[in-house]
């Protein structure tokens, strides 16, 4: 008899067949939990995280650490070739790499809107579980935040990790010298053209995939071959040429950069033709900019080369005392020019 | 990249340099009338492979440089309005209205959006038939077929929410203008490429003839611009004055009818106020009287809207050919792309954006042998 009065009173509707995020899914309450359960954590799970603390306790070796956070706000949130999870591991796994660390922990914070579908906030955390494997790191906490439609856009996600950084390694800009290579890890252009033409509604003969991809695994392959690499950074939003401009302006040194030697997919520099934009200031999301002394150039190169994160890496130019500050561009007709920071966003021109 | 790459080829562009400095004797004053060339130049270095006596000014071909501030001011007095979405290019979003700017609209809570066909703001219309859907139609003859298809393809659609905000302009009354000023200059002009793909050539032979000047019909790539200079220099040195087209890959005589066709359905030839320039006699396209009803002018009654330009920015004379962006007091400091005082520091087409992103003097100054030539 009992047990019929419970059944009598319990929602009609059961709580996992909501198709969406309501606010009650962000209200600490039982959906929350169900939320966690079913979604973050079946897809995250691993006994740190397991453990459902306020916050992770883990172990990292004794020395430096590296920490990094990020915010990611695309839209749309999937795309070809990724979505915003894979982004938002990718990105903070690749910020913590490029000061010479190795990535280990990362938090996930959602900022989810209300009315974002189950099935694609599923897919966004089940690639961003695939990318931490890929990557070798793990989510060890998180949280989770339901706002009133309109309030956001579909789902932000922030990432913070930490890394712990070898003996031996040091990434400052008072190590970049004049004469020192640079190297870029691939073409350039393809996430920021990825993105654009999806949320534009461009349609190209073949389809511009995002880069979107870790790169610890790569930074661990050019340590082995070099400690000599003097400074990395990912080129992500603004382009190579505005991570360029930053990398002259804090190691006040001259930069300069061969345009025939910057690899960029055809599919891309076409699709920066039509619209009138720079692929030097369009976003990466999967490449990383190398400053390396040039001795040690050739073995840091072809062991790019041999990794998968960097089949296409290239010489692109080398630091001089000319021009502190300035970033110059030997254009492929042979003339020059100041590459400078963009200032705004590329806007596509009239004709 | 297929039929790029062929006209960026460093060894092509060597020999036509080459073969500039062997033809020039003497110092000349050229112009490209494109704001498109004159990115081009730039961006690529052009002028590194040149002659110093060869003297490039940059004339008023940029679309948004030339459009009158008042035009601006009622673009953003027509985004501000509640039930408008406000469509535009790109580069028309930073322009400096005498207050604001689209951007600035926008981000204040205004509908201004970008499209990449002004039949896209046709569509938006049709998708959104409660509110009124205006495309700021502005741009030499290259963007005056498809604005003018926009219109038409609105009017078969019986549409009453589209409108444009029309500013049109047209090259040839342009370089007339220039060439009778007593300030004038330039002895040798390179035409727009894809302004003559649409419009032909002819009516530059008569300007040709009339002001004792040789034009060159060019293209946009690095070789062709440079094959237009070794044109032009070749008729200058040999005191000759004709139309020559090299951009003949693409231009024909005549031009392209059907399009010549869709802008007269629409369009008709009137009086044109050019930022920085002033009022020109037949420079512009307005819609005719039966397409009134998409003028949004008429259709949200702004009648004359009172602007005032900065007086430290001289962007008329840039514009003219008569000064450089290096020579303005403002450029670098007062005006900058962030915070821009006259419209040629704003589009990516400006001649003082141009300069200002590619070739800082600070550069020449450091000796990298990046050096800005003063003429």
């Amino acid at each position: 008899m009992a047990n019929d009065i419970s059944q009598g009173l319990s929602c009609p509707v059961p709580m996992n067949d909501y198709p969406t995020i309501v606010l009650a899914h962000g209200g600490g309450g039982k959906l929350t939990h169900q939320l966690i359960e079913r979604v973050f954590k079946k897809h995250f799970s691993n006994p740190d995280l397991d453990l459902m603390h306020d916050g992770a306790m883990v172990t990292v070796d004794a020395g430096r650490i590296a920490m990094s956070t990020d915010s990611y706000v695309v839209s749309p949130i999937i795309f070809p070739g990724g979505n915003i999870g894979e982004l938002a591991v990718n990105g903070t796994v690749n910020d913590i790499a490029m000061c010479g660390a190795q990535p280990k922990y990362l938090s996930a914070s959602f900022i989810i809107e209300e009315g974002l579908s189950m099935a694609e906030l599923e897919t966004i955390v089940a690639s961003m579980a695939l990318s931490a494997k890929k990557a070798g790191v793990s989510i060890v906490t998180g949280d989770t935040k339901v706002v009133p439609r309109g309030k956001a856009d579909k789902v932000f996600i922030t990432t913070s990790g930490v890394g712990t950084i070898p003996e031996g390694r040091s990434i400052h800009p008072s190590r970049i010298k004049a004469g020192d290579a640079i190297i870029i890890s691939g073409t350039i252009g393809d996430h920021g053209m990825a993105v654009m033409s999806v949320r534009e509604g461009l349609e190209f003969e073949s389809e511009i995939r995002s880069d979107t991809c870790a790169l610890n695994g790569l930074v661990e392959e050019m340590y082995r071959v070099s400690p000599e690499i003097h400074f990395l950074r990912d080129p992500t939003r603004g382009g190579v040429a505005s991570t360029m401009n930053e990398i002259a302006a804090s190691a006040q040194k001259g930069i300069r950069l061969y345009e025939k030697s910057i690899p960029a997919n055809e599919n891309v520099r076409s699709a920066c033709e039509i619209l009138g934009f720079d692929p030097l200031y369009v976003a990466n999301e999967g490449k990383l900019i190398a400053i390396v002394s040039s001795s040690e150039s050739a073995k840091v190169l072809s062991a790019m080369k041999k990794h998968p994160a960097g089949t296409e890496s290239a010489i692109i130019g080398e630091v001089t005392d000319d021009h502190p500050s300035v970033v110059v561009l030997q254009t492929a007709i042979g003339g020059e020019r100041v590459v400078d920071m963009i200032s705004g966003e590329q806007l596509p021109r009239i004709c | 990249m297929k039929y790029l790459d062929e006209f960026r080829d460093p060894v092509f562009a060597k020999t036509l340099s080459e073969n500039i400095h062997k033809v020039t004797t003497r110092p000349w004053t050229i112009m490209e009338i494109c704001g498109g060339q004159t990115h081009s130049i730039v961006k690529s270095g052009l002028e590194n492979l040149l002659p110093s006596s060869l003297s490039i000014v940059h004339g008023p071909g940029c679309p948004v440089c030339v459009t009158p501030l008042e035009m601006i001011e009622k673009a953003i007095i027509i985004a501000r309005k509640p039930n408008v979405i406000f469509t535009s290019f790109g580069d028309m979003l930073r322009v400096p209205g005498s207050t604001s700017d689209l951007l600035t609209v926008k981000a204040n809570g205004g509908d201004v959006r970008i499209v990449y066909s002004p039949l896209d703001a046709v569509t938006i219309a049709e998708k959104n038939p409660d509110k009124e859907v205006v495309f700021f139609a502005v741009g030499f003859e290259t963007t005056a077929p498809a604005n003018a298809m926009a219109v038409w393809q609105a009017h078969k659609k019986n549409l009453k929410n589209f409108s444009i905000l029309c500013s049109h302009v047209l090259v040839p009354p342009a370089m007339e203008a220039l060439l009778s000023s007593s300030t004038n200059r330039v002895q040798g002009f390179l035409a727009a490429g894809h302004v003559c793909t649409v419009m032909g050539y002819e009516e530059y032979i008569p300007l040709a003839k009339k002001y004792n000047v040789p034009i060159v019909v060019t293209g946009f790539e690095p070789t062709d611009i440079l094959h237009g200079i070794l044109m032009l220099v070749t008729q200058l040195e040999e005191g000759r004055c004709e139309l020559e087209n090299q951009y003949s890959r693409m231009v024909k005589k005549e031009g392209n009818i059907p399009a010549q066709q869709m802008i007269f359905n629409v369009f008709e030839i009137s009086n044109r106020k050019w930022r920085g320039i002033g009022e020109i006699p037949k420079s512009g396209y307005s819609l005719k009287k039966e397409f009134m009803h998409f003028d949004a002018e008429e259709k949200f009654s702004l009648g004359i809207v009172t602007v005032e330009e900065s007086p430290l920015c001289i962007a008329g004379n840039i514009l003219r050919g008569l000064n450089k962006p290096f020579e303005c007091s403002a450029f670098g400091n007062q005006c900058t792309p962030e915070s821009p005082l006259g419209a040629p520091m704003v589009s990516s087409e400006g001649a003082c954006a141009a300069y200002y992103n590619y070739k800082r003097q600070n550069v020449a100054a450091s000796g990298s042998g990046l050096v800005n030539k003063k003429h």
